[in-house]
């Protein structure tokens, strides 16, 4: 097959589901906005998305900031500066690992698992049985859960960057030898509320797009079993890049 | 009543409806059958908005279904209950919360009236004993009947039937079509069912439709249907009754 005819035809697919992709979040959140409001989904949604993840958070954020404290360590020793170890660990948990990490744990844990449930809902056909019932099944299905992730992402990034803050801190104080004293006057010097906010403002983005991607390639699942084990790669995937590349775009236009 | 004119549609380039023109009369039985892959459950799906047609009108109370929008495709969905094939009931949901998930979701009712129309429904359908089940631990007669309850929550004057008896055992089909005969009479709907079985169809049908190659070849009585002189409804009767 003529490769330009592939690479057009994939190209047009990237392109369609970026429209869709968009769509499908404006949707979501324009049914959110008129009753019935789904209060008690939207509890059960934070539930899952938030209260569900956090142990994996503590685990992911605890040892990164301690091994991050360990590598910067290594490098820092070899110009002297061992003393700003505690600021540059908070800056890099705060400003870019916090907010990128626990998103990547919720697609693995929360995304993967909305996108199977809505594929399975698509091909045992309940979501057209809500239609035939008369509910909307965006407003069903998605507001609650997209409401759900904006308000939770930014919860589990705190808790992200205070456990591993706290995981440098140990490594510096026991481990390598720093005075505490030291380690923490760095860390309030070096770390201001605007690098604080920038990691809780991605994170809302980041709980938006990662539940609307995941939500959007299980709704629109075809293929019985198959397609639904598909849609739920491809949700893990282009969730997954997509935050790392709109980390990226957003920490340019943060700094 | 519902009237279909002219009804067209297309997947992939190949034409499944070819135009359909059909009448159902309100509060009879109406049958439609034809051979496998021919568009019955297609066409179904269209009387309730849930497939737009590539051309042609569907006419339900001076409305065309075909040019309403979502939201008013709603308000007639109201009025047409749709029973899946396969039941398409909420499987983290117990019997009870799917039949009462309708009630909840369209009616200001207290939790006590909630529960006891659940239960009338449950007791028509003879579904009582299992409703703290979940579908999965139903079988595919039960599971049928649940969604039937499920679907009379909504108090339609038209129920459309996937092809209610496929899967199940002969006993089991005639149970299922007597038990939408018996609703049909106890709250007066119109049954609009999707079928091969020619034999249930002369037994419990007022009006058999005959889909084949993508038109409606012929509607008629079931005594009608059997001295057609249509070649293909000739041979459809014979195989049936090999």
């Amino acid at each position: 097959m003529n490769p330009f005819f592939l690479l057009g035809r994939g190209f047009l697919k990237i392109l369609s589901d970026c429209g869709g992709i968009f769509l499908f979040f404006l949707k979501s959140l324009i049914y959110s906005l008129s009753p019935p409001y789904r209060i008690r989904l939207l509890v059960k949604h934070m539930e899952f998305i938030g209260v569900k993840s956090w142990l994996v958070v503590i685990l992911t954020s605890l040892f990164s900031g301690m091994v991050t404290a360990y590598q910067v360590n290594i490098a820092l020793a070899k110009v002297g500066s061992q003393s700003i170890l505690g600021g540059v660990v908070a800056l890099t948990l705060t400003r870019e690992l916090g907010p990128v990490l626990t998103a990547v744990v919720v697609i693995a844990r929360a995304g993967s698992a909305i996108s199977a449930e809505l594929g399975s809902m698509r091909i045992t056909e309940q979501i057209d049985a809500l239609k035939i019932m008369a509910v909307n099944p965006i407003q069903y299905l998605m507001s609650p859960r997209l409401w759900a992730a904006i308000f939770v992402l930014p919860l589990l990034t705190a808790i992200a960057d205070l456990v591993g803050i706290a995981g440098g801190y140990f490594i510096g104080t026991f481990l390598l030898h720093i005075d505490p004293g030291l380690l923490t006057a760095r860390m309030i010097d070096m770390v201001e509320l605007k690098d604080i906010m920038s990691g809780i403002i991605k994170s809302i983005f980041f709980g938006a797009y990662l539940v609307t991607v995941c939500g959007y390639k299980g709704f629109y699942a075809s293929g019985g079993a198959e397609g639904v084990g598909k849609a739920t790669t491809e949700a893990v995937v282009i969730s997954t890049v997509g935050i790392l590349v709109s980390d990226y775009i957003l920490t340019t236009l943060f700094f | 009543m519902i009237t279909i004119k002219e009804l067209k549609k297309s997947f992939d380039g190949f034409e499944v409806l070819k135009g359909v023109n059909l009448t159902i009369p309100e509060n009879k039985v109406t049958f439609i059958m034809g051979q496998s892959g021919t568009g019955k459950s297609v066409l179904l799906k269209h009387i309730v908005g849930l497939l737009k047609p590539d051309s042609g009108e569907i006419w339900f109370e001076n409305k065309d279904i075909t040019k309403l929008s979502e939201k008013e495709l709603q308000k007639v969905r109201r009025k047409i209950g749709f029973l899946f094939q396969e039941g398409a009931l909420f499987d983290s949901m117990t019997v009870k919360e799917n039949v009462m998930f309708p009630l909840k979701e369209h009616f200001k009712m207290s939790k006590a009236e909630m529960e006891k129309v659940t239960e009338e429904l449950l007791s028509a359908v003879d579904l009582l004993p299992a409703k703290d089940k979940y579908p999965s631990e139903l079988s595919g007669g039960m599971k049928k009947r649940a969604a039937l309850a499920r679907t009379l929550a909504l108090k339609p004057q038209i129920v459309l039937f996937d092809e209610p008896t496929t899967g199940l055992d002969p006993i089991l089909q005639v149970s299922i079509l007597e038990l939408i005969k018996n609703l049909k009479e106890k709250y007066n709907l119109t049954c609009v069912i999707v079928s091969h079985d020619l034999g249930l169809a002369f037994k419990f049908a007022d009006y058999i439709a005959f889909l084949h190659g993508g038109i409606i070849i012929e509607i008629g009585t079931p005594k009608e249907i059997k001295t057609s002189t249509h070649e293909f409804i000739k041979k459809f009767i014979k195989s049936a009754l090999l």
